[in-house]
Parts: structure tokens; C-alpha cells; sequence
């Protein structure tokens, strides 16, 4: 009874059954404060794991690792039910969306959040492959919600690659278990990761390095890996931008954590390659094609979905330059890109709707028009593009220095893509937010409130990084080793 | 030396690639469908040969599944979903045909070669199983790449998932957690497929992928 009366039953328990509900429940107001309060309830469960951790079974295991992924997860996904709420609201007034719509939106959404949760927190390989179908699923049933022909072509681009890198993942994820196999017997311990990372030294290598092969290349793909990164700036774009929040600020990092699970597989057994120069070249490469990338992009969202691709690649290489230092960076980088990049999509998902139209030439003066929205989207680039003193700053100064004193070649080109993409990125803000106003002047209606909370998150944790998460973030970045 | 009950799996893996190299060259969607229900009728054969030389009797379950859903039920409704879209005409392939059975050739001896060098240990019938849905996986991938139409794209994703059930149903002793799973997310797959199509269709009055290109994202 007390295996599932606990933080990680709420997690697990609290989306599906608010995915019921809102799929029956009539009226846009009450579903979405219903949406609300289970994302809030779900963060509150997350929360309670720090002190109550339950036992390590054959399908769910709680760590040190993925307690930070599963805390991130929730509370990004309150953020965004919050944003949701007013967002989807406008849309139901601009006709955009009908009632039918919403409450598939709203069901959607937390069978989304069931789907990432649930993968975060398996401990059975099989079972997280599983999860993170369904989490992409039912995101892309998410971005064709406006059924226009642009939105179907992406949420169909989205699906082919996403199966074909998802189907990779699970012949990875089998040839595992056929290396663990021989070693561990029949049945579920060799999918069982916690039982497979303390023998993975004696699993056969070469089935290893295949496998993870093809774990890369299909959990990559949804890491949005150059050049597996098609779908992602189209899936950005069309869909509703609360779930380009969460497809950037979360699903992303499920992906990657995926990776970096199995990852850690490798690092345990001596005789398999490092999978260490594999991710770095993945990642620099998605830096400096994003980077460039960047300058050629008219459409508001899918610059920022470039610059989730450029943000990925510099963690998948931090992680892949592995150590304690880089890691730590990595996974400061990876918290610090999804709170400030949803914080961007949320106030982009405003300007879209105060301009009625997403592409940057006709969006001009949003600090003279709209002055908190326009000066939200200031700071907002400001903390992506790496400035100081917010918290991106300081980790991508961190993966720069721990770089520079092991191989300074890399760490050049690592620089060369940052100020090529900040570059890019300023340039194009500076269009929308200064100048005269221009296009469409409406007043702004929606809440603030998740914008201002993830930005001021970003700013304390660039000036002053609380000592225990310091901690936390160092022991984990042990863990990955 | 290996017995009769290796030569059976050996046979009826090797003709999923053999069917697999069929689905490449057909150029009508009738027979590209009749052709995917052959793939699905030869995998369910193969599990079922699985399930009864691993004396794993919840292997039927998945060859049942197989045969039921990919074999029946999907070739059906995607008949019907032919006759009511009126694309009974012939598949346009992008590349020759000739061109694209040398392609997989080549991936068929590129899974081999992978395969074989790296499982030298393993179990011999989980060893040729995992080579061939290699193979079949590839030429699934090739199938879909080399298609504009949506409906052949399906099938040719579908062949590949059958791929993966071959690699899943050779691996001895695998959890059914996986092979449920692997079916229900094909069923999943195909409900978000066929929405996807219906819309396409409510939309355009087209499933050819190549008529949606008028969208370029940013180039305008």
C-alpha cells in the first residue's frame, strides 16, 4: 500500500485522471482551472519525493538524477497550464478553436505530462521506451490541433521522424537486453536499469556500442540533434505555443535524458566505447548549423525553436565532454534553457495573439506598444542569448572553461557558435521590441505572471545559486561521471 | 547441426526480408497492401515458431495480434480507405526500382555484417533473428523514404515495426511488457495515422506528401 501512496502514485495517478475528467468536462473555464490545479497538485508530489522516496521496484526507481528532471518537469508543465489558461481563452474567442477542441487540448496536455512523468521515472528500459512514445503522440495530435494545412504537414513531419527515430530506440533498447541477457538470465531484470548498471561491466561491448548506436540516433532525434532536427522548428511553429513551451522546455530533456541513462550503461562497462566524442561532435554540430541557422529565420517561434536546437546541442556536448565540471554545467544549462526558453514561448504566444500574425517583419516597437511584454521579451533574449548576470551566463561559462583547459580547439568553435547565435538572436529582437510600432496595436490581456516567474528564476540563479542545489547538481554530475 | 527447429525460424526470418524486398518494387497500392498482409501473415508465423521452441506460450499472444490487427484489420480499412479516397492508381516511387533493390541489397548486407560480428556469443536463432529484423527494419525505412504517398509510407512504416516484433520475439525471455506494447502503439500509431489522413483528405483532397510541399516554413 505504501509503494503507491506517495509522491510517485500522485505523479503517476494525478494526469490520467485529470485527463478523464477534462475530457468530459463541458465549459473552457472550469477545465482549465481543473488543468491548473492538477499540474500544481502533480509539482506538490514532486516536491514531496525530496522527503519521502519510495522503494526501488522492478518498474519505477527514484534517484538523485531524476529528481531533478521530474521537479523541472512539474513545474514547468504548472507554468504552462497557467499561460495555457489564457492563452487557449483568446484563442476560443478568435474563433480559432471550438469547445471540442479545448477539452481534446486540455486531455491532451495532461496525457502529455502522464507520458513524460511516467518515463522519468521507470526504471524498466522497456517501459520508458513506452513512455516516451506516448508523450510524443500525443504531442502530435497536440500540434495539428488547428488542422490547418501548415499545422497537419508539421504534426505529420513531426510523426514519420519521431517513429522512425522512436522505432531505432527500441531496437537499441532490445539489443540491451540481448546483451544483458547472458549475464542476467531471461526475464525482466535485463531491462531493469538499476539491476543493469551494477553488471554492465561484464555485458558483452560490441552488442553495447550497437546498441547505443541506435539509442542515440533515435532518442536524438527527439533531442532534436542536427541533422535529425526537421520536425522540430515546424512542430514549434504550428502547434499552440503552450505545447512549443513544453516540447522545448521539457520533452526535449526527457529525450536527452534517455540518453544520457543509457549513457551511463557505457560508462560502466570498461571495455565499451566512451560515447563521449560521439555526443560532443552531435552536439557541436546542432550548435554551429543552428547558430547559422538562426539569421535566415521571418517567423517569431520558429527562431526560438532554432534556438532550442542550438541550446541542445551545447548540453548534449557538455554532457559529452563529461566530469564533474562539465556535467554540473550541463545540467545547469539544461535547467536554465527550458525555464528561460518556455518563459520566451510565453510571452511569444502573447505576441502572436496582440499582433495576430508571427512573422518578425511586421512585429516592430513591442516596448512602445505593449512596454511589459515587449521588455519581457528583452530580458528574455537577453538570458538566452547568454548575457550576464542571468543564469545562462554563468553555464555556458562554465562549459567554456572546463572545455578551454581540455581541448581548446573545441572550445573555439563552442565560442564561434554562441556569439554567432547570440548575434542572430539580438539582431532580431532589437526589430521587434524597438523602434516605432507597427502592424496590428492591441492591448496585451494575458497573465504575466509565468513569465515573470520563470524570468525572475533565471536572474537568482545567475546572481546567487543556492548552496543546496549547488550541492545537488554536484552529486549528480558525480553520478553521470 | 542445428536442427530442425533452427532451420524453421531460419526460414521463416529470412522470408519476412524476402517479403520485405517485395513491398520495394510494388507499384500499385492494392498490391502493395496484399503484399504488407503477406509481411504480417510470415511475421505472425515466425512469432508463433518463437513462441513454441522458447516454450513461451505468451509469444502466441503477439503472433495472434499479428496476424488479428496487421494481417486482417489494417489491409482492410486501408482498402476501403483507398476505394473511398479514389487513389487506386499507380504508386509514384521517386527513385527506379532497380535502384532501390540494389539500395537494399546493400542494407541487408550492411544489417549482416553488423549483426553477425557483434552477437558471436549469443543464442544462434536470436542471432539470425536479430540480423534479419535488421534488415527487415532497414528496407522498412527505405520503403518509406522512396515513397510520396502517404498511405504506402504507412505500410512501409508498419513493415518496420514488424521488424522490431522479430527483434523482440528472438530475444529469449524478453518481458511481454514489450511485445504488448509494441502492438498497442502500433495500434496507437494507426489511429493517429488514419485521423491524420482523414483530415489530410478532408483538406486537400490529396494524400500525396508531394502536393503538401507548397510549404516551405520561412522561405516565402
Amino acid at each position: 500500500m505504501t509503494g503507491m501512496a506517495n509522491g510517485l502514485g500522485l505523479i503517476l495517478a494525478l494526469p490520467p485522471v485529470a485527463a478523464a475528467l477534462l475530457a468530459v468536462l463541458p465549459g473552457y473555464r472550469l477545465s482549465a482551472g481543473v488543468n491548473v490545479l492538477a499540474s500544481l497538485l502533480s509539482f506538490f508530489a514532486a516536491i514531496s519525493l525530496f522527503f519521502w522516496r519510495p522503494l526501488t521496484d522492478s518498474y519505477f526507481a527514484i534517484d538523485d538524477l531524476n529528481i531533478v528532471f521530474i521537479v523541472l518537469n512539474t513545474l514547468v508543465g504548472f507554468t504552462t497550464s497557467v499561460f495555457s489558461a489564457s492563452y487557449i481563452g483568446h484563442e476560443l474567442e478568435s474563433g480559432k478553436l471550438n469547445l471540442a477542441n479545448l477539452r481534446f487540448y486540455h486531455a491532451m496536455f495532461q496525457i502529455m505530462m502522464f507520458g513524460m512523468n511516467l518515463a522519468l521515472v521507470a526504471n524498466n528500459i522497456g517501459l520508458m521506451w513506452v513512455a516516451i512514445e506516448l508523450a510524443t503522440l500525443a504531442t502530435v495530435v497536440m500540434v495539428g490541433l488547428y488542422r490547418t494545412h501548415e499545422a497537419l504537414e508539421a504534426a505529420w513531419k513531426y510523426f514519420i521522424l519521431a517513429s522512425v527515430g522512436i522505432a531505432f530506440a527500441l531496437f537499441g533498447t532490445i539489443l540491451v537486453y540481448m546483451a544483458a541477457q547472458p549475464v542476467l538470465g531471461e526475464g525482466l531484470q535485463g531491462m531493469t536499469w538499476t539491476v543493469l548498471i551494477t553488471r554492465a561491466s561484464a555485458f558483452d561491448p560490441a552488442l553495447l556500442n550497437v546498441a547505443f548506436i541506435f539509442l542515440f540516433l533515435g532518442y536524438g532525434t527527439k533531442v532534436g540533434l542536427a541533422p535529425l532536427h526537421a520536425w522540430l522548428p515546424d512542430a514549434h511553429a504550428e502547434g499552440p505555443t503552450p505545447i512549443s513551451a513544453v516540447l522545448s522546455g521539457l520533452l526535449l530533456n526527457v529525450a536527452l535524458y534517455a540518453i544520457l541513462r543509457f549513457k551511463m550503461l557505457m560508462a560502466a562497462n570498461a571495455d565499451a566505447i566512451n560515447p563521449g566524442p560521439l555526443m560532443v561532435t552531435a552536439g557541436l554540430v546542432s550548435l554551429l548549423f543552428a547558430a547559422f541557422m538562426l539569421y535566415r529565420r521571418r517567423d517569431i517561434k520558429r527562431l526560438f525553436a532554432y534556438s532550442s536546437i542550438e541550446h541542445m546541442g551545447i548540453i548534449v556536448f557538455a554532457f559529452g565532454m563529461g566530469g564533474p565540471l562539465a556535467n554540473f554545467a550541463g545540467l545547469l544549462q539544461m535547467t536554465m534553457h527550458s525555464l528561460t526558453k518556455s518563459g520566451i514561448f510565453f510571452t511569444v504566444g502573447q505576441i502572436a495573439q496582440v499582433k495576430g500574425t508571427q512573422k518578425i517583419s511586421e512585429i516592430r516597437g513591442l516596448t512602445v506598444s505593449n512596454p511589459v511584454l515587449g521588455w519581457s521579451l528583452v530580458a528574455g533574449v537577453i538570458a538566452i542569448a547568454g548575457m550576464p548576470p542571468l543564469g545562462i551566463f554563468m553555464s555556458e561559462f562554465l562549459i567554456i572553461s572546463s572545455t578551454f583547459a581540455r581541448a581548446p580547439l573545441l572550445a573555439l568553435a563552442l565560442v564561434l557558435g554562441l556569439l554567432v547565435a547570440s548575434g542572430a538572436l539580438v539582431w532580431r529582437m532589437q526589430g521587434m521590441a524597438f523602434g516605432a510600432p507597427g502592424g496590428r496595436i492591441a492591448p496585451t490581456r494575458g497573465s504575466y505572471i509565468p513569465i515573470f516567474l520563470h524570468l525572475a528564476c533565471v536572474l537568482v540563479a545567475g546572481v546567487f545559486l543556492p548552496a543546496a542545489i549547488v550541492a545537488w547538481f554536484q552529486h549528480v554530475a558525480r553520478m553521470l561521471g | 547441426m542445428h536442427g530442425f527447429n533452427f532451420d524453421i525460424a531460419h526460414l521463416l526470418a529470412g522470408s519476412l526480408v524476402l517479403v520485405s524486398f517485395m513491398l520495394l518494387y510494388q507499384d500499385r497500392l492494392y498490391a502493395l497492401l496484399n503484399v504488407f498482409a503477406l509481411h504480417a501473415v510470415v511475421l505472425s508465423l515466425s512469432v508463433a515458431w518463437q513462441a513454441y521452441i522458447q516454450d513461451a506460450p505468451h509469444l502466441y499472444i503477439t503472433a495472434i495480434i499479428a496476424l488479428g490487427f496487421k494481417a486482417i484489420i489494417i489491409p482492410v480499412a486501408l482498402h476501403r480507405m483507398i476505394v473511398r479516397l479514389g487513389i487506386h492508381r499507380e504508386v509514384e516511387t521517386t527513385t527506379s526500382i532497380g535502384l532501390t533493390m540494389l539500395l537494399g541489397i546493400g542494407l541487408v548486407g550492411l544489417s549482416m555484417a553488423v549483426m553477425l560480428r557483434i552477437t558471436p556469443h549469443a543464442d544462434l536463432v536470436a542471432r539470425e533473428d536479430l540480423a534479419f529484423a535488421l534488415s527487415v527494419l532497414l528496407l522498412g525505412l527505405l520503403t518509406m523514404v522512396t515513397r510520396r504517398n502517404a498511405v504506402s509510407q504507412i505500410i512501409g512504416f508498419m513493415s518496420l515495426e514488424n521488424g522490431l516484433v522479430l527483434a523482440a520475439t528472438g530475444a529469449k525471455g524478453m518481458p511481454l511488457v514489450v511485445e504488448i506494447s509494441v502492438a498497442f502503439s502500433v495500434l496507437i500509431a494507426f489511429i493517429v495515422i488514419g485521423v491524420f489522413l482523414f483530415r489530410i483528405r478532408e483538406r486537400f483532397d490529396t494524400v500525396d506528401i508531394g502536393a503538401m510541399d507548397q510549404f516551405r516554413g520561412d522561405r516565402q
